[in-house]
């Protein structure tokens, strides 16, 4: 029986009085790639945040790992892996000094952690550029190395925020390559946002259409197709889902 | 919810040893990044080389200032090497708000690194960036003719109060920038900030000379007492007005009421 790595239960987080999340509840079950697609504004930031304990609920609950959000962030940090939107790779040091620097923050015991860095600078193809400054990477290599970073300590889940956001194709396609393979052979369930609807079709097991901090359909691509446009792509559901009335097609 | 996850919902502990790995992680990271990089460090030690040379050889022609036969620049010495250290630690939360926008921040916040252990790395690393200000303000001093101190009991001192002081005002610099979050903010209070502490101390002038005002403001002052401990422990002769214990003493509450605070407070940045 699979568990659940991601249970949440009316999770809502209130900014002044504006719900950036209401009361979502999901789950993510082990070994799945689970795809949070919506517009921006949509609370799938907000809502990542929360999973990943920068952010604490404000009310309904969170299991991460099995671990609660608010009252056991510490757990929940040691199971999870997280690639932000934003690249937190640091720039004035190389790629091997940034691992290192994950595998202590891990604590990966010291007899380890030259195997488990070679093995990944080795699987994301990386091993030629390891002792040059991240700042000389290109968009590509940065993000093979984030997922680097984020896997070295074989979480449970991995969190990654619009992964190939501002890639070639063949960037996407590598990174997706990579993510199929994290999830294969260390089993890690992935939690992705994304705005590419070919990206959650291709990539994810199954996905969720955010808007306006609710959760307005779930399931696998094929099923929401079914369901809300049936013939048709997860594009055209997602236009049925998050569009209002009104708005220009 | 599962008995599992009931049973681990408390907090447990780190060992005293894989909370040091990571603060050794973070300082690490920060001197290496020194070392890619060594060209900053040497450009901020002209400043307290202006500050000796200039400033000191004016000052030391100024009566009353130092009483008796003591020289102003003997004097003047380990006020500059402090400030030195407090100009450079004072704009620390700048490199904080940097990295939360990179989004470098974010990696550490997501580590199971405990915050307390974040922030006393990157104030470690920070002392280790001042004493590269103390070698330069120490050669200068030399060369001025300022009588040293340099028995290595001495020196370890002054490495000691040197990181203290550093880590305290590049805390107490975090704790800023997890209130104004925007680098330009920041740049402005900085601005405001270094001025009143570098001026209510002992620094460059005795507290005795002070109005009574000033004199309370300047007791409360951290700089104070690491100017004090320096005075006693750089200069061949040299006399602590308050102690040394008292120095350590102060510099340590500070510290760790800085720490204490700026823990609570890191994680509003990556909010």
């Amino acid at each position: 029986m699979p568990s659940a790595v991601v249970e949440t239960e009316n999770l809502t987080r209130q900014f002044g009085h504006v719900a950036a999340v209401n009361g979502v509840t999901f789950t993510v079950e082990a070994g799945e790639i689970f795809g949070l697609i919506g517009p921006n504004g949509a609370g799938k930031s907000t809502l990542i945040k929360m999973l990943t304990t920068m952010l604490p609920p404000s009310s309904g609950r969170a299991l991460v790992a099995g671990f609660d959000v608010a009252k056991a962030p510490e757990q929940v940090r040691k199971h999870i892996g997280y690639v932000p939107q934003l690249l937190s790779s640091d720039r004035e040091l190389t790629g091997y000094e940034n691992l290192l620097l994950s595998a202590r923050l891990y604590l990966i015991p010291r007899a380890e952690r030259q195997k488990r860095i070679e093995d990944a600078l080795a699987m994301m193809g990386l091993g030629a550029v390891r002792d040059r400054m991240v700042r000389d990477y290109s968009g590509g290599m940065l993000r093979r190395l984030e997922i680097a970073q984020s896997m070295l300590h074989r979480p449970a889940i991995l969190f990654m925020d619009e992964p190939t956001v501002g890639l070639d194709p063949g960037g996407r396609f590598t990174v997706w390559e990579h993510v199929r393979a994290l999830n294969r052979d260390l089993g890690s369930a992935v939690v992705l946002t994304t705005h590419y609807m070919d990206e959650a079709e291709e990539l994810c097991h199954r996905v969720a259409v955010i808007q306006g901090g609710r959760l307005r359909a779930i399931g696998t691509p094929k099923e929401l197709t079914a369901k809300y446009a049936p013939g048709a792509t997860l594009d055209a559901v997602y236009r049925a889902l998050t569009e209002t009335e009104g708005s220009i097609p | 919810m599962s008995d599992r996850a009931m049973a681990a919902n408390v907090a447990v502990p780190e060992t005293v040893g894989d909370y040091l790995t990571h603060v050794f992680a973070v300082a690490d990271a920060e001197i290496r990044k020194l070392r890619h990089d060594p060209w900053e460090v040497f450009s901020r030690a002209v400043q307290p080389l202006l500050w000796l040379v200039l400033f000191g050889e004016v000052m030391a022609r100024v009566r009353g200032i130092t009483s008796g036969n003591e020289r102003y620049l003997d004097f003047l010495a380990p006020g500059i090497l402090a400030q030195s250290v407090l100009f450079v630690s004072i704009f620390y939360g700048i490199s904080a708000i940097w990295e939360r926008d990179l989004g470098v921040l974010h990696r550490y916040m997501v580590s199971p690194a405990p915050r307390s252990a974040l922030v006393l790395g990157k104030a470690l690393s920070s002392g280790v960036r001042a004493l590269t200000q103390a070698l330069m303000v120490y050669l200068c001093a030399y060369v001025l003719g300022v009588q040293l101190d340099i028995s290595p009991i001495h020196v370890a001192i002054v490495v000691l109060l040197i990181a203290l002081g550093s880590g305290l005002f590049s805390t107490f610099s975090l704790i800023i920038a997890c209130i104004v979050i925007t680098r330009e903010r920041f740049m402005g209070i900085g601005q405001v900030l270094t001025m009143p502490i570098f001026f209510a101390s002992n620094a460059i002038y005795p507290i005795a000379l002070m109005p009574g005002w000033l004199k309370a403001i300047a007791s409360a002052n951290p700089l104070t007492y690491e100017v004090d401990g320096l005075r006693a422990m750089m200069l061949a002769g040299g006399q602590s007005v308050f102690g040394l214990g008292i120095d350590f003493l102060a510099l340590i509450v500070a510290f760790a009421v800085f720490v204490a605070i700026a823990t609570l407070m890191y994680p509003r940045l990556t909010r």
